[in-house]
Parts: structure tokens; sequence; C-alpha cells
């Protein structure tokens, strides 16, 4: 396909359909809204199966009955929407139902506002439901990385049989960029484990479920979740590092924000300062790779997120001390301003923060 | 090149189109482009705006902050924006419904008689195209040719009635500035 | 030696895990010898709720899901809108489908989903160890309604059958019970028809099975069965609500 401009909502739903998705519940939440809509109006025309819930909850259980079935199943929602479908996602991993689920984040906490932000970093990354497990998840920085994930996510999802987030933010959203969309290149796998009514044929019938009451059967489950768990982050860790092998100041960011880093080290450059950036494109597994690469004498890890700082968590995890680690932080739906950055790293740089 | 460019008025104004004109003339001459939305709950009759950034490279931040051109459609517009021109940038201004000057000097200010011209070429809802093609002569950010061209695909089959209207309305902007 | 009864075909052979005169067994096996009856037991496939039955997916021969509380109407709804060919139904109780779910099961009959639901009504949560359910007759005791429920505090028991009836994507309601020979067969042709709704494309179809839980009501299996005739039916009356033509 061409390239053409497209918003990123619309740029992850048409990725989903080219990507073999057949079906897609969801529920209306700004800011991704255009890609519901999306979904509306071309899901038919693939001949898939478009269908708006009665809520995100009910959404994540036709998720789980589609994807239990063996559909290439997507579902989409915004930051409250998803606090709603963490139920669905918990059973989901439990009964190793593949699923892709796209969170167009908004801010917080409650009912926030419709703005872009990046609080549901700890729900996306963390595992939001009870129970012990992680789930895949991905933040695109551009429509482009919006499209090319969606079609890994479901390739992804089939291969480990778990649900995968992708978390763009509302502004990624929103905006309009180039992109191509790709055909899916990998074929659909076979699902033999699905419930499709197939028992007589098979010989015996297939079970979706979420419960196991012998603790040792539990056991048994959660240590294939973790196996599933371990093999998947050896192999998906992704993240774009720039310049961060003689940096004297490395900024993280990932999502939107990273975008604004990039002019942040344009900047620095110019003024023959030594900046890097690390933008995770893979939050869970997070990239910790990337840290080893930083020049031993870097002054400061600067973490630069739309939230009151969560990521750095991560990265505290990832550097354990090697670095004085600092945090440039808006939040309510604010930008992030390059200059503001730029200035905030400069006194950190200069010993001043 | 780069170029950021910051475009807002009243929603229905035609504001996020301008952006998304440029944005296309620039995506259709090879270049990097993003366009972004501010957006709110307001569906009509609220402030809109957009960032448009065109650029040979690629682009960082997609919100505009600090712009070279900002394109204002309404007072209240020119008031918020008129602060984001960088020095030596370009400010252009719908004198029809703004009354009022810039307080600029080290800009330089396109007063456009947008309303009233769209309205003389019998298109009252041109003054978005009008400012558009003020716009895109002065700063020679992309060519009016591009503009006729997403013109003409934008109106097919029922609306094909419109494409000339709105390419009167684009040449004669240019032809104000 | 001919054989003049033997299990059907659609349950499996794993032992039933319901308390002593429960009627859970019994509708397992309506819902079971439906399924084969009807020709459809292999294209089946069923969700099992939270509750008493949630281990149903283990009796039943056919391809199973285990919902979260409520979800099962959800859950099959996907399955269903994957393989419109199978046969779907959802097996729930009253904690479930009349408390927590009952958004799933009222947007399911709204959309006209084609599966069909067994609703077990046995006025209280039976697995969680007897607690208050939408469907506790009012003065009935339970864990949670320690006093008995008080409809000053908490209402009136909440009537599932009449509400669905009202829904226009529903095309089958009925309430049966379980408390008699005669009963059990209106309720075997209940199912019947409620599974004959779906496939003939009609619509979504309900049947509310009216059923007892000695352990938590705190009586014998016979005891159990008078106090569902003489409190319950008065409460739930059996009938029709909706049928097709």
């Amino acid at each position: 396909m061409a390239k053409k401009l497209m918003k990123g909502n619309e740029a992850l739903a048409a990725a989903a359909i080219a990507a073999g998705a057949t079906h897609f519940f969801g529920y209306p939440i700004t800011p991704q809204s255009e890609l519901i809509e999306y979904m509306a109006r071309e899901m038919p025309k693939a001949g898939g199966c478009f269908l708006q819930a009665e809520s995100e909850v009910a959404a994540s259980y036709m998720v789980y009955g589609a994807g239990g079935a063996g559909a290439r199943v997507i579902t989409s929602t915004s930051s409250p929407g998803l606090a709603l479908k963490q139920e669905g996602l918990t059973y989901m991993v439990a009964a190793q139902i593949p699923a892709v689920v796209i969170n167009v984040s908004r801010g917080g906490p409650g009912l926030g506002n419709i703005l872009p932000q990046q609080s549901d970093y700890f729900m996306c990354t963390r595992g939001g439901g009870n129970g012990d497990y992680y789930h895949p998840c991905f933040a695109p920085a551009s429509v482009q990385e919006c499209a090319d994930l969606v079609t890994e996510a479901f390739d992804i999802a089939d291969k480990y049989r778990m649900p995968v987030l992708i978390l763009a933010d509302g502004l990624i959203g929103q905006m309009m960029e180039p992109v191509e969309i790709k055909e899916a290149t990998e074929k659909p796998i076979d699902k033999p484990w699905a419930a499709d009514g197939g028992h007589v044929k098979r010989g015996e019938h297939n079970r979706i479920n979420a419960m196991i009451l012998p603790a040792d059967g539990l056991e048994e489950l959660n240590h294939v979740i973790q196996a599933k768990l371990k093999d998947y982050s050896e192999n998906y860790v992704r993240y774009e590092a720039i310049d961060v092998e003689d940096a004297d100041i490395v900024l993280v960011a990932y999502g939107t924000p990273s975008r604004a880093c990039k002019n942040v080290l344009k900047k620095a450059k110019e003024e023959g300062l030594k900046f890097g950036l690390i933008r995770p494109i893979s939050l869970y597994p997070f990239p910790k790779e990337a840290f080893d690469k930083i020049n031993p004498n870097c002054k400061a890890i600067i973490s630069v997120e739309q939230s009151c700082g969560q990521m750095i968590e991560d990265i505290r995890l990832s550097v354990l001390g090697k670095f004085p680690i600092k945090f440039f932080g808006r939040t309510g739906g604010n930008p992030i301003i390059p200059d503001a950055v730029y200035s905030y790293a400069k006194e950190v740089l200069g010993g001043k923060a | 090149m780069l170029e950021q460019v910051l475009v807002a008025g009243f929603g229905g104004q035609g504001v996020l189109r301008i952006g998304q004109m440029i944005a296309y003339a620039g995506f259709a001459e090879g270049k990097e482009v993003t366009w972004a939305p501010s957006y709110g709950p307001e569906m009509r009759g609220g402030t809109a705006n957009c960032s448009v950034v065109i650029s040979d490279e690629e682009i960082g931040a997609a919100q505009v902050l600090e712009a070279n051109s900002v394109i204002v459609m309404n007072l209240p517009s020119l008031h918020k924006f008129e602060d984001t021109v960088i020095p030596g940038g370009k400010l252009f201004i719908n004198s029809s419904i703004i009354k009022e000057k810039s307080k600029r000097d080290d800009i330089t200010v396109y007063y456009v008689d947008a309303q009233e011209k769209a309205e003389e070429l019998g298109n009252s809802r041109g003054a978005n195209m009008v400012i558009l093609g003020a716009y895109a002569k002065a700063t020679q950010t992309v060519t009016l040719e591009s503009l006729y061209d997403l013109v003409k695909q934008t109106f097919t089959g029922d609306k094909a009635k419109f494409v000339d209207s709105n390419i009167a309305c684009i040449k004669a902007g240019a032809e104000m500035v | 030696m001919a054989v003049v009864y033997k299990k059907s075909p659609a349950l499996t052979d794993a032992p039933l895990s319901f308390c002593p005169g429960c009627t859970h067994g019994i509708i397992h096996k309506l819902v079971a010898e439906n399924l084969v009856e009807l020709g459809v037991f292999d294209r089946a496939v069923g969700v099992a709720p939270v509750g008493c039955a949630a281990l149903s997916d283990y009796f039943f021969a056919c391809d199973m899901y285990v919902a979260a509380h409520g979800r099962a109407p959800a859950v099959a709804t996907g399955q269903k809108r994957v393989h419109p060919d199978n046969f779907v139904f959802t097996y729930q109780g009253d904690g479930d489908l009349a408390s927590i779910g009952t958004a799933e099961v009222v947007h399911a009959a709204h959309r006209g989903e084609k599966i069909s639901t067994i609703f077990v009504n046995n006025a209280i949560y039976g697995m969680t160890g007897g607690q208050m359910a939408p469907t506790t007759l009012v003065g009935q005791k339970a864990s949670t309604a320690p006093y008995g429920r008080s409809e000053e505090h908490c209402g009136k028991p909440i009537r599932i059958a009449e509400m669905i009836a009202t829904i226009e994507g529903a095309k089958f309601v009925e309430r049966v019970s379980t408390d008699t020979p005669a009963n059990v067969r209106k309720a075997k042709k209940a199912i019947r028809r409620a599974f004959e709704c779906q496939i003939q494309g009609k619509g979504y179809a309900l049947v509310e099975v009216l059923s007892t839980c000695p352990t938590n009501w705190g009586y014998t299996p016979a005891g159990a069965m008078t106090w569902l005739q003489e409190n319950m039916i008065p409460y739930y009356p059996l009938g029709n609500f909706k049928d097709f033509e």
C-alpha cells in the first residue's frame, strides 16, 4: 500500500485489518473515537465484524470469547476504559487467549480529561489486573510505528497466546503523518486449542478457562505464563538509543514526549552539549540493556514523562545506582516543551538541579 | 528546511482544514510532515487550533510551540498566539473579523481581508482558502499548484462544483500578499 | 439386555460436583439431552458462569468456556460472532446473571444475540456459601442477610424472566421449575424451545429454571423442594412470557 497521511487512530485500525484482524469489540471514549469509527466503517467492508459493546467490561469479554474461538481480535479504549478492561485482561492471560488491546491514553486520575497524558504506564506495564502476570506492552512514537507495532502485536499474541497491549498517547492518536500500511506477512497459525465447536471431530472438548482450583495446577499455569514471558522478554526488547555512548546527559522518553526530546538533542548539539536519548519502544519488557551503553562518565539520566513519574522506576531498576536519575514531567495534559526540558537539563548538567 | 505553522480560530472556520491542506501539500511535494490538532470537548464554536510541521528531516515534536508562521482567524486566537511567532516569522491575520493590529514589530504581519474576499468571489465559506493562498505565496512552503491539485482531489463527484470557487479563493489570497 | 436409559453423550464421565438434593444435575441433563436430540451437540459451545456451575466445563462434553462472574453472555457473543454456525449457550446462576451480570444479559438480549441462556435461580449465592442474591426472597435468611432479607433495606427480589421478556431482541422467555417430574418434563420442553429459537435464527432466548439449594437454605433435599413450591413459585410464577412463531 502506498504511503498516505493518516491519523494515528486510523493507522492503528487500518493496520489491524491489514494484519488479518476479523473482529473488533469496543466502547466509545475520547480520544480513541476515530479508531472505533474507522473499525465500524471498514471492518464490514473487509468481511469482518465490528460490534459496539455495552461497556468496556463487556467488550473485553467479547474479545475473550472471540479470541478463545480462534479469531484475530482487537479492542481499543482510552485510560478509564482500560481500567475497566483489566478484569478481562487478567482472564485472557490466565485462559491464554491471544488479543491485541490498544490504549490511546488520556489524562487522569479519575475521569481526568481527554488531553494526552502518560500516567497509565504502571497500569499498562505491571499487569493491571489481579494475579501474577505481565503482558507485552509497546509504545509507538510515530504514526508509522503505530501501524507497524499493531501488525507485529498480532503475531506475538498468537505465538504466545497472550494479550498484547499498545500504549499510544492521545496526541499520536490524533495527529496525522505519512504512513504505509503493510499487509500481513506471516500466515495465521493454527489454533487447535480454540473453542470452535470442533469437539466431535477432535475427539475431546476444549476448555477455555481462567480458573484452576488445585494448588499444583494453578502453580503450573503460573509457571507456564512466566516461562512465556521470559522467552518473550528475551526476544522482543525494542528501543532507540541516540548518542548515549558519549553523552553527558541522557534523556529517557517514550511516545510523543520522545519527539520533543529529539528537538532537545538537536538544540544541545547546536550549542556543543552532549545529550543522548533512550526511547523505549517496548515498555514491557523494559529495555534495560540500552542503559549499559551509556557513557560511564554521564552526569545524569533524566526521565521525561507526561506524568508525575512512573517510568522512572524502571529506569532506577535498570541503572541500579550507577548514575544520578532526575525527573522532568508535566501532567494534566500539558505538553512537554523542548525548551523547558533543555533548560532543566542544563541546570542538571551545571549541578543546579 | 523546517517550517512550523500554527493555525487558530473558531471551530467551524475551517482552521483544521487549512492545516491539513498545508500538510497534504507538503506530503505531496515529498517532505516530512506532521499535523496535530488541539482537541477538546467543543465541537462547534469553540476555539480550534492545529500544528503543522514540514521538514526535510525526521520531525521531532509535532505540537508547535514556537512557530515560523501563525495564521489566526479570530481575535482570541490573535491574543493567544501572537507571541508564538519567532522573531522574523510571519503572522497572517484574518482582518475581515479581526480589527486589532498586531503589537509585534519584529515579524512580518499580513492583514488578509479573507472573509470579504471570499464573499466577493461568491464563496462565503472560503475565507480559510483565501488565507491559505496568502500563506502559501508569502512563505513558499508549498506551491499553489499543490494546493490546486489537492482541491481537485478533495472535491469529486457531486462536490466537483466546488473546485473552481475554492481555487479562485486560494488564487485571490495569493494575490493579496 | 436392552438399554432403557443412559447418560447423554453430551455429558462427560466426570462426576458432578453438586451437593446432594441440588437440581443443577437435572438441569445439566436436560440441556445435554436437548443438545443431542436437536442434533446440535456436534457444533455446540457452552459458556459456564462463576458459581456452582463454574465446573460445568468439565461436565459438558462440547467445547466450553468459563467466563468471569456475570460475563457469560459477552463471551458467548464473541464466540458466536466468530462462528455463527455454532450453537452457543450460557449456563448461569442468579448471583452471576441477576446481580453482577445484568448489563451483559440485558444487552445480549437487546442485540438479539443468537444464543440461549439457561438461568438457574435458587434464590441464593450457592458456591460462595449462602450469601444474599438479588433473587433472595423477602424474609429469607442468608449469610449476608442474617436477619432475613428486608424489603425496606434492599428491596424486593428481581424477576429476570419478566424483565428480559420486555426486550425486543429476546424472542423466547419462559420460567420453569424442577420440583416435580411433571415440571422437569416442562423444563426440558422449554429448553428445547429456547434452543430451537437459536437454531431458527430468531434471536435471544432465556429459560429461568427455579432450583433448590438444600445446603445453604438449611433443608433436606425433600424439604427444599417443598420450600421452593411454597415460597418461590408464588413469587416467581411459572409460565411462558414470550414465544416465537
